[in-house]
C-alpha cells in the first residue's frame, strides 16, 4: 500500500482496539489498510498475531480454534504456530506479528513496507 | 566393559538367541545402556542369528553368513560384553552371582534367562552311543551347527529320513532333499502338522509334498534305529521297517527350563513369569521359548518379540505399566513353498460357530475359517492366502467381520490391499481428500513415523473425510513390517489428555470439572490444546447437562454461531422441517429471507430441507428471527434430520405412518447432541423410499409394526443397518430409538459415527443391552435421554440474545490514521 522504497525493517506500532472486542479464548480478523490480521486473545492474558488469511485455499484463520500454541484452520484443520505462523502439519507458514497489550488495548507491530 | 567405578546395574542375559537378543535390543532402544552394563552369555559360538532361516541354510537358498542378526562387533560397538562359548550352569540365588562352564562367577543385579529350548528325543532303541550322544547320522535340526553337520553327512547318503511330520520336520525334508538323497518323513498321527492343521488341510498338503518326490509314512511309531556301525534303517512298531542311512529327529521341543528348576525358581515345563516376565525371584526374568506364561510356552518368535517388549519396557522403568497379556497364535509359514496362513482354533469346539470354507484340491487351495459370535476364533488358509493379511489381523484384534461371508474368503470386486501394497506404485493416490500418495505415506514411515497418528499428523492422510483412514492404517502397518509401535494416543478420547473415554469420564465426574479449562487445569498441567476441545466439550455436556458451564472458545466456529462455515467464509442457514413437511406460509418465510439476506443459493438438500446458503456471520440472528424456525442443526454434532416418505397418509402401498412417525421422532430427539452427526429415517413400507436402512437410526414399517435398524450408512462408507428389533407402535420405536441414543451417546468416541459404533460394540451386544436388558440399564438409559431431551434449547434463540458480544461479531475495520502511532 505505501512505497516499496522504505526500508522493510522499519515498523509501526499500530492500536487495533480494546481487548474486550475478542472473546476469551478465541480469534478476531483486523482489517488494517489492505492487510488483515488475526489475533488472538489467550486465556493466559496473552495475545498473538497472524495473517488472518490461511496459506491453503484462504480459510479465516480468525475463526479457528487455538490452544497448546497453535491454531487450526476451520476450512481443513491445517495447524499453525501462534508464535511465529510456521506450519505445524503443513509446509505452509503464514506472517506473524509482535502483539502486545497496555491496559486493556491491543497493539500490534507492522513493518511499514506493506 | 564393568569397571569398579561403573555405577551402571549389573545386567547378565543367559542366551544369545532370537529372544536374549532381541531383549537386549529392545532395552537399548529405551535407554538401557546407561542404566546396565550388560553382559550376554552364548552357548553358541555365534553372534546372534535367525534360527527361522534354518531351513534355508540347510536347503542352500542361503549362506549362513546371511542370517546373522547380530555379528559379535554389534555388541562390542553397544558396550555390551559377549561371551561366546560359555554356558551358564549354576544361578547362586542369595549371592546373586552365576557360575559358568568357563570356571568363572559372575554378579549380577538383574538376570535374564533366554535359554530357549532344546529338540526332544523320543525313546527308540539304538538311538545313542553308551556314552549318551546320539549315535553318527543320527541329527537333530535346532542351530547353525545341526544345519552344517547334516548337510555333510548328507554327502555321503542315499536315504534320509526324517521323524516328525511337523513344521520343523517338513522343513528339514524340504532342506534334505536339495541334498540329493532320498527323503521320508515319518509321522506318528494321521495327518501332517496337526498343530496347525486340520485332516483336510493335512492330506493336501501331504499330496502336495508327495508330488515333491517326498515319501510321507503316517500313523508310524518308531521302535529302533537298524544297523550296528552305520545306521541302515528304521524298525516301526507294526512290525514294519524302512531302509535308511541317515535320520533327522524333529519330534517337538522341551524347553531349557532346568536352569531355573534346578536353582528354584517356579518351574512347570518352562519357567514360570507373570506379566512382567519376572520368575517366582523379582531379579530374575524368563523370556522365549524357556519361559511359561499364564501356563503357556510358546514355540513361534512373534510371541518372543513381544515379551521382549514388555520385559525391556518393565527393566528400565520406561513404562511401568507395561504388561504381557499372552500372544493369539497366527502364522503365516510356508512349508515346502506351499503358503500357509494358521491361527486360533483350527476346528470348531462347539455348535455356536459358523464354519466357512472353500476346497479346491486339485490346486491345492483351502481355506476354512471358524467364526464365533461374529468374529474369527481362528482358521486356516493353504494355496492362496491373499486376504491372509486381513483375516490375521481381524483374529488377533478381534474386528468384528462383515456378514458377507464370501468376501472373507475371496477378493470380490476391488483386489485386496494386502495382495497389492507390494506392488502398488508409489504414485497411487491414499488419501483422496489431501492427495497423498502410497509413497509418500512409505516415506514417512521411513523417516521414523511408526504409529497411524503419527503418519496421519506427518502427511495429513486420513484427515479429510476419514474413509481411507483404514487404508492408511494397512498401509502404515505394511510399511512398518510388523515393527508398528502401540500408540497408546489412539485409546485416549482426545489427543491431549492420555486417558479413555470411560477414565475421563470418572475423573471428570470425581473432580466435578464442569468446564473445558478445568478440565486442562486438573488433568493436562493446565497446557490447553486445541484438538482437545471441542471432544471436551461434547463430553462434559453430556455429562453434565445444565451444570455444564460453557466456554465457546472450546467450540469449533459452527458450534459457536450455530451455522456452516463455507468456503468463503460466510456461513448456511438449514432450518427444521420436520419430517420434510411444510406449509406455504413457511415457504414464503424462508423466500422472504433468502432475499433480505442475499442468501448466494437456495437449495433443497439431500435431508428433505432447505438451505440458504451465503449467509453473513453478522446477519444469522436476524435471518433466523425472521424466518421463525428453529434450527436444523446441520452444522453440528448432534440429530440431524428425520427424513420420512409419505407412507400411508397418501402411499398405495403404505404400511404404517411414516410420516407421522418421523415428525413425532424430529420432535422429540431435535437437537440432542452426540459423538458425530445422527440422520434418521422412517418408511412406510419395505420398498424403503426414504432410505431408513442406511441411516444412523431407521425405522421402516412391516405388516403389525415396526422394523428399528441402526449403525447403517451410505456416506463415505455404505453400510446396511441392523436391524436392532421389530416392535408394535410408535412409541416403542421412540422409546428404543432413544435408549440407542443415549447409549451411543455415552460410549462411542469422539468423532465416531454409528456405522463404526454398532460394528465395533456388534448388533448381538447391543441387542442383549438394549432389548434384553442383559445389564440392567434400560431404566436408567431412558431416564437419561428423557432429561437430555427436556433440556433442550433451541440455539437460534441466541439470535435474540448473543452468548456474547463477539459471537456474531464480522472483522473490525481499524482507522489507520487514528490507530498508527509510530514508534
Ligand atoms: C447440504 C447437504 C448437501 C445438499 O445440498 O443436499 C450437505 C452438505 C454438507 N455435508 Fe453432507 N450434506 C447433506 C446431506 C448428506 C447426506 C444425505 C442425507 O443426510 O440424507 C450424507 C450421507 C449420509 C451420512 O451422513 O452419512 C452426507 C454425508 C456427509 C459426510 C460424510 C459422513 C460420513 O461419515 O460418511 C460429511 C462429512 C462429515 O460429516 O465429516 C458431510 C458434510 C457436509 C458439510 C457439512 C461439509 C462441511 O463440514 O462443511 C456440507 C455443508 C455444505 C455447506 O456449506 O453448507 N456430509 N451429507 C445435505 C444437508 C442435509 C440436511 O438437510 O441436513
Ligand atoms: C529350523 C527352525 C525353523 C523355525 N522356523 C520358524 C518359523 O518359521 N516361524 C517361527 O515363528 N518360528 C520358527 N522357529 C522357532 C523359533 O526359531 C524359536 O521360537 C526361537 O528361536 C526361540 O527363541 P529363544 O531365544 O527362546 O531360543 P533360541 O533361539 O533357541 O535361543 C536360545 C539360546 O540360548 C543358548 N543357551 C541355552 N542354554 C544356555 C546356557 N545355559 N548358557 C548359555 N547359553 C544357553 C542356546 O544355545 C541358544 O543359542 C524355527 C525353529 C527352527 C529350529
Ligand atoms: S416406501 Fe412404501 S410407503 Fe414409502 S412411498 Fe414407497 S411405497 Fe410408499
Ligand atoms: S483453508 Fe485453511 S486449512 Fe484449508
Amino acid at each position: 500500500m505505501l512505497c516499496v522504497d522504505l526500508p522493510m525493517k522499519e515498523t509501526t506500532q499500530v492500536l487495533v482496539g480494546s481487548l474486550d472486542q475478542i472473546g476469551l479464548g478465541q480469534g478476531r480478523c483486523f482489517v488494517i489498510g489492505t492487510r488483515k490480521v488475526a489475533v488472538f486473545r489467550l486465556r493466559n492474558g496473552e495475545v498473538c498475531a497472524l495473517d488472518a488469511c490461511c496459506p491453503h485455499r484462504a480459510g479465516p484463520l480468525a475463526e479457528g480454534i487455538i490452544g497448546g500454541g497453535i491454531v487450526i484452520c476451520p476450512l481443513h484443520g491445517y495447524k499453525f504456530s501462534l508464535a511465529d505462523g510456521r506450519g505445524l502439519d503443513n509446509d505452509l507458514a503464514v506472517s506473524s506479528y509482535q502483539a502486545e497489550v497496555h491496559e486493556g488495548m491491543i497493539f500490534l507491530r507492522l513493518s511499514r513496507a506493506d | 566393559m564393568v569397571s569398579a567405578n561403573d555405577s551402571r546395574q549389573k545386567l547378565i542375559v543367559i542366551g544369545n538367541g532370537m529372544a536374549g537378543a532381541r531383549t537386549v535390543e529392545e532395552i537399548l532402544a529405551r535407554g538401557g545402556g546407561e542404566q546396565f552394563a550388560i553382559t550376554v552369555f552364548s552357548e553358541e559360538p555365534y553372534g546372534n542369528y535367525n534360527r527361522i532361516l534354518l531351513s534355508n541354510v540347510l536347503c542352500g537358498a542361503q549362506d549362513p553368513s546371511q542370517i546373522f542378526l547380530n555379528p559379535p562387533e554389534w555388541y562390542e560397538e553397544q558396550g555390551i560384553t559377549l561371551r561366546l562359548g560359555v554356558r551358564a550352569d549354576v544361578i547362586a540365588r542369595p549371592h546373586k552371582a552365576i557360575h559358568c562352564d568357563d570356571g568363572n562367577w559372575y554378579s549380577y543385579d538383574k538376570l535374564i534367562i533366554a535359554t530357549g529350548s532344546r529338540p526332544t528325543i523320543p525313546p527308540i532303541a539304538a538311538l545313542r552311543k553308551p556314552t549318551g550322544e546320539l549315535r553318527p547320522g543320527i541329527f537333530v535340526f535346532r542351530t547353525l551347527d545341526d544345519c552344517r553337520r547334516i548337510a555333510e553327512y548328507a554327502a555321503n547318503c542315499r536315504h534320509a529320513a526324517v521323524i516328525g511330520g511337523g513344521l520343523l520336520g517338513l522343513e528339514a525334508a524340504r532342506g534334505l532333499l536339495t541334498q540329493k538323497v532320498e527323503v521320508s518323513v515319518i509321522h506318528l498321527l494321521d495327518h501332517l502338522m496337526e498343530q496347525q492343521l486340520d485332516p483336510v488341510a493335512g492330506a493336501l498338503l501331504k499330496r502336495t509334498i508327495e508330488a515333491m518326490g517326498i515319501k510321507v509314512y503316517l500313523k508310524k511309531l518308531t521302535k529302533a534305529v537298524l544297523g550296528d556301525n552305520r545306521v541302515t534303517g528304521l524298525a516301526f512298531e507294526d512290525g514294519s521297517s524302512l531302509e535308511c542311512d541317515m535320520v533327522v529327529i524333529a519330534t517337538g521341543i522341551t524347553p531349557n527350563a532346568e536352569i531355573g528348576s534346578r536353582w528354584g525358581l517356579t518351574t512347570e515345563r518352562g519357567i514360570v513369569v507373570d506379566d512382567q516376565l519376572r520368575t517366582s525371584d523379582p531379579d530374575i526374568y524368563a523370556v522365549g521359548e524357556c519361559a511359561q506364561h499364564r501356563g503357556r510356552v510358546y514355540g513361534l518368535v512373534a510371541p518372543l518379540w513381544e515379551q521382549a517388549k514388555v520385559l525391556a519396557d518393565h527393566i528400565t522403568g520406561s513404562n511401568p505399566a507395561a504388561a504381557y497379556q499372552g500372544s493369539k497364535l497366527a502364522t503365516k509359514l510356508k512349508v515346502m513353498g506351499v503358503e500357509l496362513v494358521s491361527m486360533g482354533a483350527i476346528t470348531p469346539d462347539g455348535e455356536h460357530e459358523d464354519v466357512v470354507q472353500f476346497l479346491e484340491a486339485r490346486r491345492g487351495i483351502y481355506k476354512k475359517l471358524i467364526i464365533r459370535d461374529g468374529r474369527l476364533a481362528g482358521g486356516i488358509l493353504m494355496g492362496d492366502i491373499g486376504k491372509g493379511a486381513y483375516l490375521m489381523q481381524a483374529y488377533d484384534r478381534g474386528i468384528r467381520l462383515p456378514d458377507e461371508r464370501l468376501s472373507l474368503l475371496f477378493e470380490t470386486g476391488a483386489p485386496s490391499v494386502q495382495v497389492t501394497f507390494e506392488e502398488m506404485p508409489d504414485s497411487v493416490q491414499i488419501c483422496n481428500c489431501n492427495g497423498v500418495n502410497k509413497g509418500a505415506i512409505v516415506a514417512s514411515v521411513a523417516a521414523g513415523h511408526r504409529s497411524l497418528r503419527a503418519v496421519m499428523e506427518n502427511t495429513r492422510a486420513g484427515t479429510g473425510c476419514g474413509s481411507c483412514k483404514g487404508l492408511v492404517d494397512e498401509l502404515v502397518r505394511w510399511a512398518c513390517q510388523g515393527e508398528i509401535v502401540d500408540d497408546p494416543a489412539l485409546h485416549y478420547y482426545v489427543p491431549g489428555i492420555p486417558l479413555t473415554k470411560p477414565e475421563l469420564t470418572k475423573k471428570i465426574r470425581e473432580l466435578g470439572l464442569k468446564s473445558v479449562s478445568a478440565v486442562f487445569d486438573a488433568l493436562a498441567d493446565g497446557r490447553d490444546d486445541a484438538q482437545s476441545k471441542p471432544g471436551l466439550a461434547s463430553l462434559l455436556r453430556t455429562i453434565w447437562g445444565a451444570d455444564y458451564v460453557d466456554e465457546r472458545d472450546a467450540r469449533f466456529v459452527n458450534d459457536r454461531v450455530h451455522a456452516n462455515i463455507q468456503n468463503d467464509g460466510t456461513f448456511s442457514v438449514v432450518p427444521r422441517i420436520y419430517g420434510g413437511v411444510t406449509s406455504p406460509a413457511e415457504l414464503r418465510r424462508i423466500a422472504d429471507v433468502a432475499e433480505r439476506y442475499h442468501a448466494r443459493m437456495v437449495k433443497i438438500t439431500g435431508g428433505q430441507r432447505i438451505d440458504l446458503l451465503g449467509i453473513r456471520k453478522a446477519d444469522l440472528p436476524a435471518a433466523w428471527r425472521d424466518l421463525g424456525m428453529p434450527s436444523g442443526h446441520a452444522y453440528t454434532k448432534a440429530f440431524r434430520t428425520c427424513k420420512t416418505c409419505v407412507g400411508t397418509d397418501f402411499c398405495r402401498y403404505g404400511l404404517g405412518d411414516s410420516t407421522k412417525l418421523g415428525i413425532a421422532i424430529e420432535k422429540r430427539f431435535q437437537g440432542i447432541e452426540a459423538p458425530h452427526k445422527m440422520k434418521l429415517a422412517v418408511s412406510g413400507c419395505p420398498r424403503n423410499c426414504a432410505e431408513a436402512t442406511v441411516k444412523d437410526l431407521g425405522a421402516v414399517a412391516v405388516e403389525n409394526g415396526w422394523q428399528v435398524y441402526i449403525g447403517g450408512a451410505a456416506g463415505s462408507v455404505v453400510r446396511a443397518g441392523d436391524l436392532l428389533a421389530t416392535v408394535k407402535t410408535h412409541q416403542e420405536v421412540i422409546t428404543l430409538m432413544g435408549r440407542f441414543m443415549q447409549y451411543y451417546r455415552e460410549n462411542a468416541r469422539y468423532a465416531e459415527r454409528t456405522y463404526r459404533f454398532v460394528e465395533r460394540i456388534g448388533i448381538e451386544r447391543l441387542k442383549a443391552i438394549l432389548v434384553e436388558d442383559c445389564d440392567g440399564q434400560i431404566t436408567r438409559l431412558d431416564q437419561e435421554i428423557e432429561s437430555a431431551v427436556a433440556a433442550y434449547r433451541d440455539p437460534w434463540t441466541e439470535g435474540c440474545q448473543a452468548y456474547e458480544s463477539t459471537q456474531f461479531a464480522e472483522p473490525v475495520t481499524v482507522n489507520e490514521e487514528a490507530a498508527g502511532s509510530s514508534v
